[in-house]
């Protein structure tokens, strides 16, 4: 057998077949269904890391290519910049169903709700290991679609608002992203994604064209990334169910813009090209501004979920800054903080759907002394916005440093000011949050029975397991950043690939 | 020549006439009469080009064939719509087609 | 042994004539075994055309120009595969449709079935389910008939034929509604026959020859021409119902039962489409001029516009579905403009716009019918189809939502469907070209389905609140046909190659395989 070929199909259809099956299956088939998702998931972890040592260990490349248009072909790469996002999403795909399972058990809609869920990860899957430009965009509004419903799922009036703003945002985004993508193989053929770039030779005779289809393709994966101004769905999806905003946070909708930023500038224009442009700083300032705005908003939001979708605006845009520096340390900085961010932010929010799910509380002000009847998931939650300030030895702390000094090495040294300036803005929402939590007085109106204050009342262990794992990853990807298979190893060879000496 | 031109000239304007016919008068039996002598106009027009086409006192065959075709279905549609337009007067007692948005 | 192509002829005209005279509820089983074969014998044809190309056939021996000739290319082929894929989850669906309780009308100020007018009564005895197989057999004939003429005039007896047929479908269960739109539909139809036949007389004068072979070698130019041509497209083009002549297709389409509407919306207007299409840039290519051709444009980019605001003002789903094929209907002649003479013959965007546009066609015949056939479960289940209403009912058919959700994705575009496919093609075709107004037109359609589509979705999510009447159970196959057909609309978007490859076969262009091997 052709594992070449077929694996990256495989590693498809693994959620993709599921996602079918469970659409046949009735809301009340709780085992089947939840068998099957599991079973779906953890083969699909167990391909990921069959890659990834096939990848890293053996130095093999996965490639299937399918004939799909006269000139053009669906062509799935497993490459290390794939395997990272193959991995996040794997990994966090089989935890999220485990919350999910738990935080869902009793709603009305499981089937549709578990079927989208999977074709979404299916459609990660598939901007993950896109191999050229046309079946990055495939997937990429194949992901726009499928989401759709998971951000209606509580079907209220402000959830199908939610739905009409995510859809006007996310579908406009894909038109300029359309055209971008159309506009530039027409100059240039059918564009791989190939490290350091591919479209050098049209910069003599089409350099403004190459301008604005720049300027298009990055609008177009900017919606998704959640960049000013076209951020305001995200808060808005907020509305959904927790493990919706943990997937679509971490790893689904703004990944995909984030990681399709990447490969735009890495391995469409590479960065030589994009530097030649000039479209680089432009890219860097808008990012920069979108990390400040991000933190400053979140400031001032008190629902929780909201606070946290505004920090992801900011998180996000360090992906892009990096991109836009150029520097191995800060292509290092950019590309694992794809991963770091997605581990850290889902931690967050899986804290989120449990402190709602079993003290109903959504305000922060609520959140007054939940420490200490819930020790364990507080403690995840501190893990996970001490590693979104930067502390180390926590994951975000490795971001951040690599994306300071890839700042100096590209000799844009006000970088550090933004970092310096959001780190302290990450302070300023997280702390008072983690501070109350821990030694604030505990709200009488939540939780009503005096005698039971300070009685240690987790959630149950199928919403608690999955926030103590990720939080724990994110204290070890800190931790063992050196090892192989680490983030931040992945990230060294991903920049090796692409960097260039100017 | 100029027979065929009278004759032509003459199909054209019957197609004209029964154009207008169709568009101005609501009457739906008008409408239907007017369809109908379209097609003869077309059938005529034909026939004047058959007699063009003539070699050696024969007149062109195809253009007879399709007059005859022409006219199989013609009565048949004539038919079709008288029917379905009495059925609209039995249902209605209308004679017109009026409400609903456009005209024809 | 006759070959394939006579098949897919004869089989449905046999069937439903055996229909028409046995009638009762045999009429049923042999329009079944109708579509069963004639499936089977449109993908005959499509191996046979696929394996030795372009497949010409004189009726009795008698060669064009004295005798009629039959071709199949990979346009007709093309189309008939469509038609035989979408007819056969037509006729599965129908099986069941007809006989659930007939749902109120769609009209509700209308309730009729009484009034039938002295000495009507023998009409009275055929109930909707018998006659309903005879005349959807003779329509598929007549499709078919159409996709394979390749002689003018044979051509208008096909379309009127055609005409006949949709009529009688659309009043089936003589509703007043149904009555008045069938009406309208028939004197607009049988206008259009009448321009189209003129053009054909005065083409015949110009050229002498009827078969679309010959027409075509003999590179006619010259006024006679293009008035036979004006003509002939103004004829088509009204039964195509492109704006401002769609006037008579959202009542006739919506008037329809499910499994008609489907029918009509997703292959009768593409017949029509087909044969302009086939005479734009085979017969009339020379005598066609860049400021016809960016006219005919500008009314399928206002059809799409319109039609798309028009969908999306509307308070009933069938309605709504029905005005989607104005829009949809615009789409398709955008292709015109594009592969038209903008461009030099050598250039390749035209073939990627006229695939695109066929591609375009295919898609929305997929899509469209599972969306009309959807409508159909929706309404005769709850009774209605007030798009304002339908809150909570995505939790009762959800297996419908969903195909109407992959159909709409369809429609507007959006990948990985068969609407993608023919979008990205006219749009790299208007790129391209430097035409650039056709892009945005192209862009910003998708995104005024997308929110007829999203109206529909969300209403449908909505949380449940209570509804009229328990739902009536969908039988199985019904589900089944509407998800087949809009899972199949998908599947058309992943893998491309092959159809459009087909396409190529016997083009009116240079090709991309002859581009390819320069």
């Amino acid at each position: 057998m052709d594992w070449g070929f077929w694996l990256p199909q495989i590693m498809l259809f693994s959620s993709l077949i599921p996602a079918l099956v469970i659409f046949l299956l009735r809301d009340e088939q709780f085992w089947p269904r939840t068998i099957l998702n599991l079973s779906a998931s953890g083969l699909k972890l167990i391909l990921a890391g069959f890659m990834a040592w096939g990848v890293l260990a053996e130095g093999r490349t996965y490639e299937a290519s399918l004939p799909f248009l006269h000139d053009q072909e669906l062509l799935l790469r497993v490459e290390p910049l794939s395997l990272m996002l193959v991995g996040l999403s794997s990994i966090l795909w089989f935890i999220t169903t485990i919350y999910a399972i738990g935080y869902l058990e009793n709603s009305p809609h499981r089937t549709r709700f578990f079927g989208f869920f999977s074709l979404c990860v299916t459609a990660t899957i598939g901007i993950a290991l896109a191999g050229n430009l046309i079946t990055f965009l495939i997937f990429y509004e194949m992901l726009s679609v499928v989401t759709y419903p998971l951000v209606v799922h509580r079907g209220t009036p402000e959830a199908l608002a939610a739905g009409r703003t995510y859809l006007l945002y996310t579908l406009g985004g894909g038109v300029l992203l359309l055209i971008g993508i159309i506009w530039l193989q027409v100059l240039a053929g059918p564009v791989e994604f190939v490290a350091g770039g591919t479209i050098q030779f049209l910069a003599d005779d089409h350099q403004a064209s190459l301008i604005v289809i720049f300027a298009l393709l990055i609008a177009g994966l900017g919606v998704k990334a959640a960049i000013v101004p076209l951020h305001r769905w995200l808060p808005e999806a907020m509305i959904a169910p927790a493990p919706v905003s943990a997937l679509l946070h971490a790893v689904a909708v703004v990944k995909a813009g984030a990681y399709g930023i990447v490969r735009v500038v890495y391995d469409v224009y590479g960065l030589e090209l994009s530097r030649d442009l000039g479209v680089l700083i432009p890219l860097a300032l808008i990012a920069s501004f979108t990390i400040i705005y991000g933190s400053v908003r979140a400031l001032t939001e008190f629902d929780l979920k909201r606070r946290l979708a505004y920090s992801t605006v900011s998180q996000v845009s360090y992906i892009a800054l990096g991109t836009a520096l150029i520097g191995p340390a800060a292509t290092v900085g950019a590309t694992v903080h794809l991963i770091h961010q997605g581990v850290m932010k889902i931690t967050l929010f899986f804290c989120a759907g449990v402190f709602a799910e079993a003290r109903h509380i959504h305000d922060i002000r609520e959140m007054s002394g939940v420490g200490r009847s819930m020790p364990l998931t507080m403690s995840a939650f501190t893990l996970g916005a001490f590693g979104m300030i930067g502390v180390p030895p926590l994951a975000g702390f490795v971001s951040k440093w690599h994306l300071g000094i890839g700042s100096l090495e590209s000799d844009q040294p006000w970088v550090i000011a933004i970092l310096i300036t959001s780190s302290i803005l990450n302070s300023a929402y997280f702390l008072p949050i983690v501070y109350k939590g821990w030694f604030g007085e505990p709200h009488e109106d939540i939780e009503g029975v005096e005698a039971e204050r300070f009685q240690i009342r987790e959630a149950p262990w199928s919403l608690l397991g999955p926030s103590l794992t990720t939080a724990g990853v994110s204290l070890l990807a800190g931790l063992l950043a050196a090892w192989i298979y680490s983030p931040l190893s992945l990230a060294e060879i991903v920049a090796n690939q692409r960097i260039f000496l100017p | 020549m100029s027979l065929f031109l009278i004759y032509a000239l003459a199909a054209v304007g019957l197609f004209a006439i029964c154009l207008h016919a169709i568009i101005t008068r609501s009457h739906l039996l008008r409408k239907i009469l007017a369809l109908n002598m379209m097609g003869s106009s077309v059938f005529l027009l034909l026939i004047a080009i058959a007699y063009r086409n003539s070699v050696e006192e024969t007149a062109d065959p195809v253009p007879h064939a399709m007059v005859l075709t022409g006219i199989v279905v013609a009565v048949s549609a004539t038919a079709f719509a008288l029917a379905l337009a009495r059925r609209y007067h039995a249902e209605t007692g209308e004679t017109e087609l009026s409400d609903g948005d456009g005209s024809t | 042994m006759i070959e394939a192509a006579i098949w897919v002829i004869l089989i449905p005209l046999i069937c439903g004539l055996a229909a028409f005279a046995i009638g009762g509820r045999t009429s049923r089983l042999l329009g079944l075994i109708g579509a069963g074969l004639t499936t089977i014998a449109a993908f005959l044809l499509v191996a046979e055309v696929w394996v030795n190309g372009v497949w010409e056939y004189s009726l009795g021996g008698w060669e064009a120009p004295l005798g009629i000739s039959l071709r199949a290319d990979g346009l007709s082929t093309f189309m008939i595969a469509m038609t035989a894929v979408v007819g056969l989850g037509i006729s599965l669906y129908a099986v069941r449709y007809f006989a659930l309780t007939p749902g109120p009308s769609p009209d509700p100020s209308a309730p009729l079935r009484t009034g039938a007018g002295r000495g009507e009564k023998s009409q009275a005895t055929w109930l909707p389910s018998e006659s309903y197989w005879p005349l959807w057999m003779l329509l598929w004939a007549s499709l078919n008939a159409l996709f394979l003429s390749s002689d003018i005039f044979n051509l208008y007896v096909g379309l009127e034929l055609l005409t006949l047929a949709s009529v009688a479908l659309i009043i089936l269960e003589r509703e007043r509604a149904s009555i008045i739109a069938g009406l309208r539909y028939l004197l607009a139809a049988f206008l259009g026959s009448m321009a189209y036949l003129l053009g054909v007389a005065l083409l015949y004068a110009e050229a002498g020859v009827l078969d679309l072979q010959l027409l075509a070698d003999a590179e006619l130019t010259g006024t006679a021409v293009q008035v036979a041509g004006g003509l002939m497209a103004v004829g088509l083009l009204l039964k195509a119902a492109l704006f401002p002549m769609h006037f008579w297709l959202p009542a006739a389409h919506s008037s329809a039962p499910a499994p008609v509407s489907a029918a009509l919306s997703a292959l009768v207007v593409k017949a029509a489409f087909y044969l302009l299409i086939r005479l734009w840039f085979e017969v009339f290519e020379p005598a066609s001029s860049i400021a016809v051709e960016q006219v005919i444009g500008v009314l399928g980019a206002t059809a799409i516009i319109l039609g798309s605001f028009q969908a999306i003002r509307q308070a009933r789903l069938k309605m709504m579905i029905a005005y989607s094929t104005v829009a949809q209907v615009g789409y398709l002649f955008v292709m015109i403009p594009l592969a038209g003479s903008f461009g030099d013959p050598q250039d390749v965007w035209r073939f990627e716009a006229w695939t695109g546009g066929l591609y375009h066609a295919l898609s929305h015949g997929f899509a469209k019918a599972s969306m009309f056939l959807a409508a159909g479960v929706i309404l005769s289940s709850l009774g209605h189809d007030r798009v304002w209403n339908l809150a909570g009912s995505a939790a009762r058919f959800p297996v419908i939502y969903l195909s109407f959700g992959i159909a709409g994705m369809s429609l507007m575009g959006l990948p990985p469907s068969a609407g993608f496919v023919g979008k990205w093609l006219m749009l790299t075709s208007a790129v391209e070209s430097a035409q650039w107004w056709w892009a945005v037109i192209l862009l910003v359609g998708g995104l005024l389905t997308a929110g007829y589509v999203a109206i529909v979705l969300s209403q449908a999510l909505q949380r449940d609140v209570e509804i009229d009447r328990e739902p009536d159970p969908i039988p199985r196959i019904m589900t089944l046909s509407v998800f087949g057909l809009a899972v199949l609309s998908m599947l058309l978007g992943l893998r491309a190659a092959e159809p459009l490859e087909f396409l190529e076969i016997g083009a009116p262009f240079q090709t991309l395989i002859t581009t390819v091997e320069e």
